[in-house]
């Protein structure tokens, strides 16, 4: 298939109108999909192209509309919520662990809720305590969601397919740091499945195990590594839930080195998880204590002044990988490469969200 | 039979049937066979009888705890419910749901969950997809008077009425939320239907007790919400006589009175029916007689073949989480 460069919200743009465009079951709605700005450019055109039966925006009830996406689902229908932050998604805890999750096995296998929740979420720009959790852990600690997070344009696209026509409820999660990254992104129906992870970098020195954003972060890192003579796995896990642990364990098996990445508070984190895991089935494998990078476990604050050391990136992935290995590694270039403050994704991004 | 005979007969043969699966429930429950939470709808009879029969087969109706009733009149499998409260492999939700967890989708009964209020917001997605396939389907969302005090009541109502979905809300207000009466619940002075009105839904109020009144009300608003009018909300009071949740009677308990209980007992909706039956001679004695003895067989058939049934082999622990 023929590839062009999209941006990430481009690409969740495309597979919204193959999508709907495929299936006229496929219906699309959230608070602002049709607004001008098309949930970051995401939802744009929906409305004008597939009418405003199938795409429309929504009253502030997150609960009862996750309900409605269930019960519609229950006779056809394959609805896809959008929400532009993932906290505001938590009034409908209930709707989505109560019936979403267990409507499949409560009833014996009779139907399963095959809905897709596009949920924003991210860092920085002062969004602080309410308006930045990556919360992947709560949906993935519960049975019969499945919890996806893309880092690239072309597995926003792939991903985000597959959701929307998987039987299965999925939390679809995006990064809002992701949305203006620019990738090759295949034309057509190009589905990338659940529980494949992508080796971004091979080495046999550590294995990296990373999703979302912060794969970005491991990817800006690779080069100063390997100028020090470290070689990394890179594994972009791409899905939470289910989770490659093939991947997983086969590199750690190669380099006995294993370091996580998560966007989340470190305490019940999704890389305390994988740590436990790898621990427990590879404790003979392992050369050194494996290592979770994720947030300190404090709500996140406003001030650039304090989330500049509450947020990790590229620096501290060398750091901690020097320190696996008992090596000195620079980050001087690093540091020199990194122009932007560090509460934006880059230059071009001036708030307001 | 006239047709208005015809509906008598089976307004009294479903809520009989849903009495004797109640009261054996109640009888056998100490056995210890049935190991699950099981609220009883003993003297609310009459609003699942007249809604199940109301209702085409092809409308859908989703319910909360107190569902037996209303799966039952609705024309839920009898068998597949029994063996889902014995936890068997042969249940309606193959041993995984229990007494609270009921599906039978031939009928159109879409699925009854424990959470208050939880499948309110499921009807009315029914509904939606009710409007987007273009069909005249109705859905009906079965509530008790807590569920209206749920936030998700709301909201779910505020798209209802928004959208003009083919939804039809029958709330059975029987003044209590487990052992909580609406006075500490509601405001003095505030009827469920008359705040559901304010909100833009058509709304009317009835004797819940009174089969032949509820059926007539929601065989007419159906047709209206058929019709595209929109959602309605019929408010029935009624009566739960055993306890919240088992098979006990509890007024012992102090949370309500012996004299209310008999007060609602005198207006026992079977009895009422039977004898209004029998003086227009809709039915005749030897009808009653022989229903009895059908519903009598019909229920033993259930309670031995959710006895018989085996379990499920605890290969299905781990099965239909996911679909692949």
């Amino acid at each position: 298939m023929t590839e062009r460069k999209l941006t990430f919200s481009g690409a969740v743009n495309e597979a919204l109108h193959q999508a709907m465009q495929q299936d006229r079951n496929v219906i699309c709605y959230g608070l602002g999909v049709d607004d001008p700005k098309g949930v970051f450019g995401t939802t744009l055109g929906l409305k004008e192209k597939f009418g405003p039966k199938r795409v429309f925006d929504m009253p502030t009830s997150e609960n009862a509309m996750t309900g409605i996406a269930i019960g519609a689902s229950l006779n056809g229908i394959r609805p896809v919520m959008t929400h532009q932050r993932l906290d505001f998604f938590l009034l409908a805890m209930d709707q989505l662990v109560n019936n979403a999750a267990k409507w499949r096995y409560m009833f014996g296998g009779k139907r399963s809720i095959p809905i897709t929740i596009r949920l924003i979420l991210g860092r920085g720009w002062g969004q602080g305590p309410t308006h930045s959790q990556n919360l992947q852990a709560w949906f993935a600690h519960i049975p019969g969601l499945k919890v996806v997070m893309p880092t690239t344009a072309a597995d926003a696209k792939g991903l985000l397919l597959s959701s929307i026509f998987d039987p299965d409820p999925v939390v679809f999660l995006e990064h809002r740091w992701l949305h203006n990254l620019i990738g090759d992104v295949p034309q057509g129906d190009a589905r990338v499945p659940f529980g494949k992870a992508q080796l971004l970098n091979k080495g046999n020195d550590v294995t990296i195990v990373s999703f979302s954003y912060m794969t970005i972060e491991a990817l800006h890192t690779m080069e100063l590594l390997k100028k020090n003579g470290v070689n990394c796995d890179l594994i972009d896990l791409r899905t939470i839930c289910p989770l490659d642990w093939e991947s997983v364990f086969t590199s750690v098996k190669k380099t006995g080195r294993l370091l996580v990445l998560d966007t989340s508070n470190e305490t019940c984190s999704v890389a305390g998880e994988i740590v436990a895991r790898v621990s427990m089935e590879l404790f003979g494998a392992l050369k050194s204590a494996p290592v979770r990078m994720a947030l300190p476990d404090f709500p996140s604050p406003t001030s650039p002044a304090l989330s500049k050391a509450f947020y990790q990136g590229a620096e501290d992935i060398v750091k901690a990988v020097a320190g696996m290995l008992g090596k000195k590694i620079s980050i001087d270039d690093l540091k020199k490469q990194h122009t932007s403050p560090h509460d934006v994704p880059g230059d071009w991004f001036k708030g307001p969200f | 039979m006239a047709q208005k005979q015809k509906i008598s007969h089976e307004l009294l043969r479903r809520m009989k049937h849903i009495r004797l699966v109640e009261e054996t429930i109640a009888e056998r429950y100490s056995e210890g066979k049935m190991r699950c939470p099981t609220h009883l709808c003993t003297g609310q009879e009459a609003v699942s009888a007249a809604v199940g029969l109301a209702l085409r087969p092809d409308d859908f109706a989703v319910s909360s705890h107190r569902a037996h009733g209303h799966y039952l009149g609705k024309g839920g499998d009898v068998n597949a419910m029994m063996a889902e409260i014995y936890g068997k492999a042969t249940g309606c939700s193959a041993g995984k749901g229990g007494s609270m967890h009921l599906i039978d989708e031939s009928v159109g009964f879409m699925g009854s969950t424990a959470i208050v209020g939880g499948t309110v917001p499921v009807g009315v997605g029914l509904g939606l997809s009710i409007q987007l396939h273009g069909t005249t389907q109705v859905s009906c969302v079965f509530l008790g008077d807590g569920a209206v005090e749920e936030g998700v009541f709301f909201e779910s109502m505020n798209f209802a009425v928004l959208r003009k979905l083919p939804v039809l809300f029958i709330c059975e207000n029987n003044f209590y939320s487990v052992y909580s009466p609406l006075s500490v619940r509601q405001p003095k002075g505030r009827a469920i239907y008359k705040m559901v009105e304010a909100m833009g839904c058509p709304a009317e109020k009835g004797d819940g007790n009174d089969v032949e009144a509820v059926y007539k009300k929601v065989l007419k608003t159906a047709g209206q919400i058929r019709r595209g009018k929109g959602p309605y909300f019929l408010e029935f009071d009624t009566y739960r006589w055993r306890e919240h949740c088992g098979p006990n009677f509890d007024n012992d308990l102090g949370y309500r009175t012996n004299q209310e209980y008999l007060k609602w007992k005198k207006r026992d909706p079977i009895l009422l029916f039977e004898k209004k039956s029998l003086g227009r001679k809709d039915v005749s004695r030897q009808d009653i007689a022989k229903m009895e003895t059908d519903i009598k067989q019909a229920v033993d058939m259930a309670f031995a073949f959710a006895e018989n049934s085996p379990f499920p082999s605890v290969d299905e622990l781990g099965k239909d989480v996911y679909t692949k």
